[in-house]
């Protein structure tokens, strides 16, 4: 065993001395929280797809309604309940114009001799499909975006209070949640709908009156487990205020649940004013959202699929891709998962 | 001497998300019939690691075999199918794990957990299988057992989970027992008492037993001989005596300055500098020479072979190659090598040096 | 554990109380009187009306006897139909939801237990990848767009199965389906992770150690534990069936609540809303209340933890 080692150079056994804070030297990049998070969700292909497929909705809903020069809302009977025409497709016989007349299917557009080309074709009062899915992508994502953020912000800011407070606050405060939670959200966003005035905030309130009590419950979960840490302990003992604790140590760490819950409370939202437009206590026409689309396609299915088509595809499309990306960001987010 | 199980040249390799880990980089050593060895190191060092790839329980799709044959029973472990490793777990290798209130299903009762190997190796019908388990419950100290065979494990204190644990390890009588960590997560008071259950146990049903732990007065207590690992590697192998009064590793110096003793005359304790190191990218040569106040030029260049130190004992550091400079070892060590008959400290009875 | 027991009892009855005082104010707050549809009624004839529901009488005496008859399985008549009771109505009409709910239910919870049993033990698999895709797929599809789905594809374009109306069980395949989707992506997903963690335990690590095979692994050990909790989300499953029922049977045409319900509430009937409204209520916070003691029980560890009080 020794035999090849007679060789080794007399000075290579000089004794050395090494500075021992050498072996504590952090070999990997130091990266800060939401770096190694990006490094996580840049993995997950489902959830970089969805962030570019929503990106494309979020502006087509900005930009699609001036696309094209028909007006949303403007109705033009002449020009009711037409298929899809888009050009450079039509020669590959999708989105050709055809369409059911009676029993026959023919060009809808040289029956009527309409020069113009719908997208997505019109409704039964003639109004152009393609600026109104957009109009009423538009309407859906303002609806959630606010619901989540109300939601968001009565829930951290209930939530917050009762967990630092603690004490007779947080008793008082839970049991009131206790008891509200037993409340069906369905039961009670229809009855609040039937009190107040139809339109978008009544839905937005609807939505919210009982959206708020899920996040305060995280909320309160997290600022528990995070109050009692000794890095809040020690901030505490070198005579930090409330507010700086608050902002400078809490908020930061359920920062991320925080993000998380959002990305799942928007889809519910979405979904929520369809529900509601459906049964027909949502918007009221003209206004158009991806509900009252969905509403208006699903009465003229059997004759006219289109018109459900693309709404449905659309809320569809937005439904997963929050969902994949809250799924991508709770991979990456919750540090339980690192390994 | 028989060997029951032989490790040569073992060679593995986690595959993470942050690159390759090479968690074991060649470890030798073997096991002697009615023998006990204990491995220690740190966390992180691969101990947990080496006996889990004796058992084959690593995750198979981040898990890579890189070298090395695991000799049980004239087979080597890591090319039997997995089909026969299930014959060989739990009927001739079997093991403890650390944490005893985690290491029970929580929704079976524990007689049939106890059961289950008897059923399962032994063949034996419900009926003796239940009589078996109720013997092995008693055997490991658990009082009114048959009352207990119908209880969940909830329903038990740690140190009583954890002579379940025992009880369904030696259900089968096997030939290596393989503890890890068994009793870290115990009380101490608690911890006393599995270790003389253990010593016991071993002396009635004559198993070989690797003991994994870091901690030292549990090897005094425990082992017949001890192999210290470090950075995936052994530094440092020998009997209980030769490790702790004639140590050679400088690693195996700072472990033992770093055990606290009654009798220590400083009153502060000594902590080893440094980290372990990260074996993402494992350092050139010997691994602890960065943290070691006794490395030598040739430590960042070349990885020291194990040099023999007496027939029993052998330790991977240039300081035992003939041109290696003399070096004294910090002063409890040298304390400690003096009592012991062949270390170049022993002042024998006359009190001369030699 | 029967202390606990009391204490949900009366949070339930809390919140029960809550949301029937909570009706009994918007229908107060509601415009106009809950008779304004039958505005052509003469002054006299209107006060009769008015006598004989009791809506001359101050404020809280009607509520108090409003409570009185919620009590007592009272929920008024139905505005619309003439002499109709609601609670009548209700258990008419409750069979059809009943059995499209609980097929739904018995049918999507096996199908989504199955799936994510095959995802997690095939984990990082076409099958894991399929079956997660299905998962997503029943979470983000809006149950009323894949009812209409369904019911264009096979019944009006192949014309299988009948569009809708009730007319034996054969109508309620599609809207059972249309309904399964939510459970059965709900328990996948939740199964999955379950499994996918309890897979990872060290008691599933000692069963290996034991010499356990795969199979055993899977269904002796890991099955049982994965199980367990998913009867946690059989609440919520049961509140997004109810949501979905309303269109789903409204699309199918099936005359059960949901579809009444719907009807009342374009056609303005207070009290059918308000009836189905509490009905509503009490079926979700009892299905909760069953959820959370059941957990109790087949759970050994909240059991005797339970017990020992």
């Amino acid at each position: 065993m020794t035999n090849n080692l007679e060789k080794l150079p007399k000075d290579s056994f000089e004794r050395i001395t090494i500075d021992s804070t050498h072996a504590e030297k952090i070999t990997k990049p130091s990266l800060s929280f939401w770096q190694d998070a990006w490094l996580r969700i840049r993995k997950n292909k489902a959830a970089i797809i969805s962030m570019f497929i929503l990106a494309f909705i979020v502006i087509m809903a900005f930009v699609g309604p001036y696309m094209v020069k028909f007006d949303p809302q403007e109705v033009n009977v002449t020009h009711a309940n037409l298929p899809p025409k888009i050009p450079g497709l039509e020669k590959w016989g999708i989105a050709d114009g055809q369409g059911k007349l009676g029993t026959k299917t023919l060009d809808i557009y040289e029956v009527k001799k309409i020069d113009e080309y719908y997208w997505f074709g019109t409704d039964s009062l003639g109004r152009d499909l393609f600026s109104r899915l957009w109009m009423g992508t538009r309407i859906s994502l303002y609806i959630a975006l606010v619901a989540a953020i109300i939601d968001v912000f009565i829930g951290v800011l209930y939530g917050g209070i009762s967990a630092y407070y603690g004490g007779r606050t947080d008793d008082i405060m839970q049991r009131i949640v206790e008891v509200l939670i037993g409340i069906p959200t369905l039961v009670i966003v229809i009855l609040m709908l039937l009190v107040m005035e139809p339109g978008i905030w009544a839905i937005i309130i609807a939505i919210s009156i009982t959206g708020w009590i899920g996040m305060s419950r995280i909320v309160r979960g997290q600022v528990l487990k995070f109050k009692n840490q000794e890095f809040v302990l020690a901030a505490k003992t070198l005579g930090a205020s409330d507010s700086r604790i608050i902002g400078k140590h809490l908020l930061p760490n359920i920062m991320a649940i925080i993000i998380i819950n959002m990305m799942f409370t928007i889809p519910t939202a979405i979904f929520f004013e369809a529900f509601l437009s459906f049964i027909g206590l949502g918007l009221q026409a003209p206004a158009a959202s991806l509900g009252t689309l969905i509403n208006d396609g699903y009465k003229f299915l059997e004759y006219q699929p289109h018109m459900l088509f693309f709404p449905a595809v659309l809320i569809s499309l937005l439904m997963i891709a929050f969902n994949l990306i809250g799924d991508g960001l709770r991979d990456a987010l919750d540090p339980k998962m690192k390994d | 001497m028989e060997k029951v199980i032989e490790v040569k040249n073992l060679e593995l390799s986690f595959h993470t998300f942050a690159g390759e880990v090479k968690a074991i980089r060649g470890v030798n050593f073997e096991v002697n019939k009615g023998e006990t060895l204990a491995i220690v190191g740190e966390s992180g060092s691969g101990k947990s690691v080496t006996t889990k790839s004796i058992m084959r329980l690593l995750p198979e799709s981040s898990t890579e075999f890189k070298n090395g044959e695991i000799l049980f029973g004239g087979k080597d472990l890591l090319k039997i199918s997995e089909k026969e490793m299930q014959k060989v777990r739990g009927k001739d290798i079997s093991m403890i794990f650390q944490d005893p209130m985690t290491s029970l299903n929580p929704t079976m009762p524990i007689g049939r957990q106890i059961m289950e190997p008897l059923l399962k190796h032994q063949k034996l019908s419900k009926a003796d299988a239940r009589k078996k388990s109720i013997e092995l419950l008693g055997l490991v100290g658990m009082p009114k057992p048959e009352l207990r065979m119908k209880q969940y494990p909830h329903q038990f204190s740690g140190g009583q989970r954890q002579r379940i644990v025992i009880a369904v390890a030696l259900a089968c009588n096997p030939k290596l027992l393989i503890a890890d960590e068994p009793t870290t997560a115990l009380d101490v008071t608690i911890q006393g008492q599995i270790l003389e259950l253990m010593k016991d146990l071993q002396q009635k049903i004559d198993t070989s037993i690797i003991f994994i732990t870091h901690d030292l007065g549990v090897v005094a207590n425990v082992a017949d001989r001890v192999a210290v690992m470090y950075g995936g590697q052994i530094v440092e192998v020998g009997t209980v005596d030769e490790i702790f009064y004639n140590p050679q590793h400088p690693y195996t110096w700072g472990l033992l300055s770093s055990m606290p003793s009654l009798d220590a005359a400083e009153d502060k304790l000594y902590a080893i500098p440094g980290t372990p190191p990260d074996l993402l990218a494992p350092p050139k040569g010997d691994a602890f020479a960065l943290r070691s106040e006794y490395a030598l030029k040739i430590d960042l260049e070349q990885t020291p072979p194990m040099f023999k130190v007496s027939d029993t004992h052998y330790a991977a550091t240039w300081l035992l190659h003939p041109d290696a400079p003399q070096v004294d070892p910090p002063v409890g060590i040298v304390e400690r090598m003096k009592t012991f008959p062949g270390s170049r400290y022993y002042t024998g009875n006359a009190g001369g040096a030699n | 554990m029967t202390k606990y027991i009391t204490k949900r009892v009366v949070y339930m009855f809390l919140s029960l109380f809550l949301i029937a005082s909570f009706t009994f104010i918007l229908m107060k707050l509601l415009p106009g009187s809950p008779l304004a549809s039958a505005a052509k009624l003469s002054v006299e004839q209107r006060e009769v009306v008015y006598e004989k529901y009791g809506l001359n009488d101050p404020i809280p005496v009607q509520y108090v006897r409003y409570m009185g008859n919620l009590v007592q399985g009272d929920f008024g008549t139905s505005f619309q139909y003439k002499n109709v009771d609601v609670s009548y109505l209700i258990v008419k009409k409750l069979k059809y939801s009943a059995i499209l709910g609980a097929q739904a239910i018995f049918v999507g919870t096996i199908i989504g237990i199955i799936l994510g049993m095959i995802a997690a033990l095939k984990q990082n698999t076409i099958w894991d990848y399929g079956s997660t895709i299905v998962a997503i797929l029943g979470i983000s599809i809006p149950s009323f767009v894949f009812a209409a789905l369904l019911q264009y594809v096979f019944a009006v374009h192949w014309q299988i199965l009948p569009v809708g109306l009730w007319d034996g069980w054969t109508s309620s395949i599609l809207p059972s389906i249309a309904l399964a989707m939510g459970p059965i992506a709900i328990a996948a997903r939740f199964i999955r992770t379950e499994m996918i963690e309890v897979l990872s335990s060290d008691y599933i690590m000692l069963a290996k150690a034991k010499g356990a095979n795969w199979f055993e692994i899977a269904f002796k050990h890991a099955f049982r534990n994965a199980l367990i909790p998913l009867v946690t989300v059989l609440g919520p499953v049961a509140a997004g069936l109810l949501t979905g029922s309303l269109v789903v049977e409204q699309i199918f045409a099936i005359p059960g609540i949901g579809e009444q319900f719907v009807k009342s509430i374009n056609s303005n009937d207070f009290s059918v809303i308000m009836g189905t409204t509490m009905f509503f209520s009490v079926f979700l916070i009892v299905i909760i209340l069953i959820v959370d003691i059941l957990y109790g029980i087949i759970d050994p560890r909240i059991r005797l933890a339970g017990g020992d009080k």
